[in-house]
């Protein structure tokens, strides 16, 4: 009834081409924009903010960054940790080294410096694929978190080999440090994650986005039709690392505040990231925001509703959190293989002809 | 405006007394990696307040609310567990994870809410001046380096001249913390001084150890904490490293950690903070009112142990600190702010502690703003395999200030300048 498209006229091929072609889709859009960055942020508290709103944004640009390397380039990367981890310790040197920087800049500049790490581990992908691959960029994880341990330079050295973001403003407000409003760090995060998913859609479906899907689909095919596989692996490498690192460096400097790299960016994040992927769903933008939101929310979810609601020990509810997240990984991989954003896209497909199905 | 809101707070506490309560978060993990440590101090913390709940009605006529959070020794879930509690008018933190003190010291900070951690996070934290709000009484990491050299020195006829000492450490802040101060002391004692890391959780070790085995140090000295602890101890005892050289931190000296060694581990030595007793009255009391009555927080079974006793001892600073708050403000709900001013007045002696039915649990101390970190001394225990208990082999040692002093100062105030603190006392 409401989800058709009937009396939707497209009258230029901009409009036909447009990212949401269902005017119910856009008008959707906008006003999940609108409330966004309109009403949450003089609603969100300290806790909504803290611990689920700002992490769900940083794990969905470091989710599109995957996909755009795993679900649109088909280059499996076990290295996401490590790379967001080169996207923190350059935002911490950029810092301190330069107190008189802007964040918007500081955080730019740590995905390019991210950029250029990703796009030198990705020279390997040019002579092995698939699994060699992943354990080639899983090298690069333990490579990059040893080297952030291990030289002291990194962290300034400081006695504990912690890093911690000092306080930046923007715009007159703070920024980041202990005194920082949870809207502004929300609102931050927010206006980064729109660019970047804009940038990314944008890419995925121009030229760029269809060479690396060919190149996904078959590289033999897709280097005869004049797909150069040399710069469509290494800029879908460059240009997922650039997100990644963007990811990193606010996951220091806006979420944590202090890292410690073991902790914070070791092998277990890498795994994090890459099941959002797969659960949101390979090969799609929805898909990164559904699988990080999935992922971040759920055990704060289930933890609300076991330790607050029902008032079970802590030990049950953190037990069965990890019962519970991985049945339903096993789960969704069963049934749903494509991931949340298959289920997504069957529902409107259901929505278009109800109530009338043929 | 402001009488109003005078008014409107006068109002609260006129209404509060019904629904008064002294909340107490534990930032617990008693799952993952570092569980085996993280249970039985987190039982001993619950129930030591569920004791005062029970026998005394709470402190100062006011209840305890203990609010459990399951960090799993994980920083993201530690934030999560801060902004989850502090709202709730939480009084104090002591999340047991070095870790997460580095996360929480700023927040805390602009929480104003204090936070105790004994004898890990933050070493410089000890200088009350900068770190108005953080406090790490009765000893911290440096102390523990300090003192385990000065008993190595009392074995030695005074002398570590040329002696081979290895670190063996947890890959990590908590690990790290006491390198500076070791390589203060080796220049002062011209010992020589090798570091080995190991990376969490710590369950594999042959290298490290067959470095020591090739090596061969005069002393081992470890800064492990959760499964690294038995892994170190039955590497040890593999390479038959003799266990009286061998001397870990006081997180690193817990029944679990020498009992998988079984006789191996016999001899090995461990620093302690406070002393293990298990027929300490309090205990008894415990067993009586709270694991009697099943309000226990874990199944009871740890009463006494090394790491029980220390959650109970924290709980017991803690208790002692929001009394000394309600004496000082006069009032008995008492707040974040006036648990701080508690906190830097807390005096423990003699008599008190054998007034809590805790004679000698830890060192005699007190607290002041420009010393947060107490005396910050520590004892020498050793594991007894056959009996399957920790012996103290020496009274509380105190640490070497002269080297200590200066480090503490020189680490507050490079902090201080980073972040734009004016150090000084409220």
């Amino acid at each position: 009834m409401l989800y058709r498209e009937a009396g939707d006229f497209k009258t230029s091929y901009a409009a036909d081409a447009q990212t949401f072609p269902l005017a119910f889709d856009r008008w959707g859009y906008w006003v999940l924009l609108a409330l966004a960055a309109l009403v949450v942020p003089f609603v969100v508290n300290d806790y909504w903010a803290n611990a689920l709103l700002i992490p769900f944004l940083i794990y969905a640009i470091a989710a599109l960054g995957l996909n755009i390397l795993t679900g649109y380039c088909g280059q499996v990367s076990l290295g996401t940790g490590g790379f967001m981890a080169v996207g923190a310790y350059s935002s911490y040197k950029l810092m301190t080294a330069f107190p008189w920087m802007d964040m918007v800049s500081v955080t730019l500049l740590s995905g390019l410096v991210t950029a250029g790490v990703g796009l030198l581990f990705g020279l390997p992908s040019l002579r092995i694929k698939g699994f060699y691959l992943a354990v080639a960029t899983l090298a690069a994880q333990f490579f990059l978190v040893w080297l952030f341990n291990r030289v002291p330079w990194f962290y300034n050295y400081s006695a504990s080999g912690q890093i911690s973001a000092p306080e930046r403003e923007l715009f007159g407000l703070v920024l980041t440090g202990p005194n920082a409003a949870s809207a502004v760090q929300y609102l931050f995060c927010l206006a980064i994650v729109i660019a970047l998913a804009w940038f990314a859609r944008n890419l995925t479906r121009g030229t760029v986005g269809r060479k690396w899907m060919a190149i996904r689909d078959m590289d033999i095919a897709a280097e005869i039709i004049g797909v150069n596989p040399l710069r469509a692996k290494l800029s879908a490498f460059a240009i997922s690392s650039f997100f990644v690192g963007i990811s990193g460096a606010l996951f220091f400097t806006i979420y944590l505040g202090a890292v410690e790299v073991n902790s914070a960016f070791g092998i277990q994040k890498s795994f994090l990231i890459l099941f959002m992927v797969i659960i949101g769903g390979l090969g799609s933008i929805f898909g990164s925001f559904a699988g990080a939101a999935f992922l971040v929310l759920l055990p704060v979810v289930l933890k609300l509703v076991g330790v607050d609601l029902l008032g079970w020990p802590t030990t049950i509810v953190a037990h069965l959190q990890l019962v519970v997240v991985g049945g339903l990984i096993i789960f969704f991989l069963v049934v749903e293989p494509h991931g949340l954003a298959q289920l997504w896209r069957l529902t409107k497909e259901k929505l278009r002809l109800w109530p009338f199905p043929h | 405006m402001k009488t109003l809101t005078t008014l409107t707070a006068a109002a609260t506490m006129a209404a509060a007394p019904a629904l008064a309560d002294l909340v107490i978060p534990d930032l617990s993990y008693r799952t993952g990696p570092y569980a085996a440590g993280g249970i039985p101090f987190s039982d001993g913390y619950q129930d030591y307040f569920t004791l005062l709940n029970e026998r005394d009605g709470g402190i100062g006529g006011v209840p305890i609310r203990l609010i459990e959070c399951e960090t799993a020794y994980d920083t993201e879930k530690g934030v999560e567990c801060y902004e989850a509690t502090k709202d709730e008018g939480a009084l104090v933190y002591q999340p047991l994870s070095t870790g997460i003190t580095y996360q929480l010291i700023p927040k805390t900070a602009a929480d104003g809410i204090p936070m105790h951690t004994m004898g890990y996070g933050r070493t410089s934290a000890a200088n009350g001046e900068v770190f108005n709000n953080i406090f790490n009484y009765p000893a911290n990491y440096w102390d523990g380096a300090s003192v385990a050299i000065n008993y190595l020195l009392d074995e030695n006829d005074g002398s570590l001249e040329g002696k081979d000492i290895a670190l063996v450490y947890h890959n990590s802040a908590y690990g790290k913390e006491p390198i500076r101060t070791l390589e203060a002391l080796a220049a002062k004692h011209g010992f020589i001084l090798s570091q080995l890391a190991v990376d969490h959780p710590g369950q594999e070790q042959r290298s490290t150890w067959v470095q020591i085995r090739q090596q061969r140090p005069d002393y081992v000295i470890m800064w492990g904490w959760g499964v690294m602890n038995q892994v170190a101890i039955q590497e040890a005892a593999n390479i038959r490293f003799p266990m009286e050289n061998f001397i870990g931190n006081w997180w690193a000296g817990a029944e679990h950690d020498v009992s998988p060694a079984g006789m191996a581990a016999d001899g090995y030595l461990s620093l302690n903070m406070n002393t293990v007793d298990p027929e300490l009255p309090v205990f008894d009391e415990i067993r009586e009112h709270v694991i009697g009555s099943g309000e226990a927080a874990g199944d009871g079974s740890h009463v006494g142990s090394v790491l029980y006793t220390r959650g109970m001892y924290a709980a017991m600073l803690a208790a002692e600190a929001i009394r000394k708050a309600q004496e000082i403000h006069g009032e008995a709900d008492i707040t974040a702010a006036m648990m701080r001013d508690g906190m830097e007045a807390l005096t423990m002696t003699e008599e008190r502690m054998l007034e809590l039915g805790a004679p000698g649990i830890g060192p005699v101390f007190s607290v002041s703003c420009e010393n947060h970190g107490g005396s910050g001394q520590a004892l020498v225990q050793r594991w007894n395999a056959a009996e399957g208990v920790f012996e103290p082999i020496t009274g509380f040692i105190s640490p070497d200030e002269e080297v200590i002093v200066p480090l503490v100062e020189e680490d507050s105030l490079a902090y201080a300048a980073e972040n734009g603190i004016e150090p000084g006392c409220a």
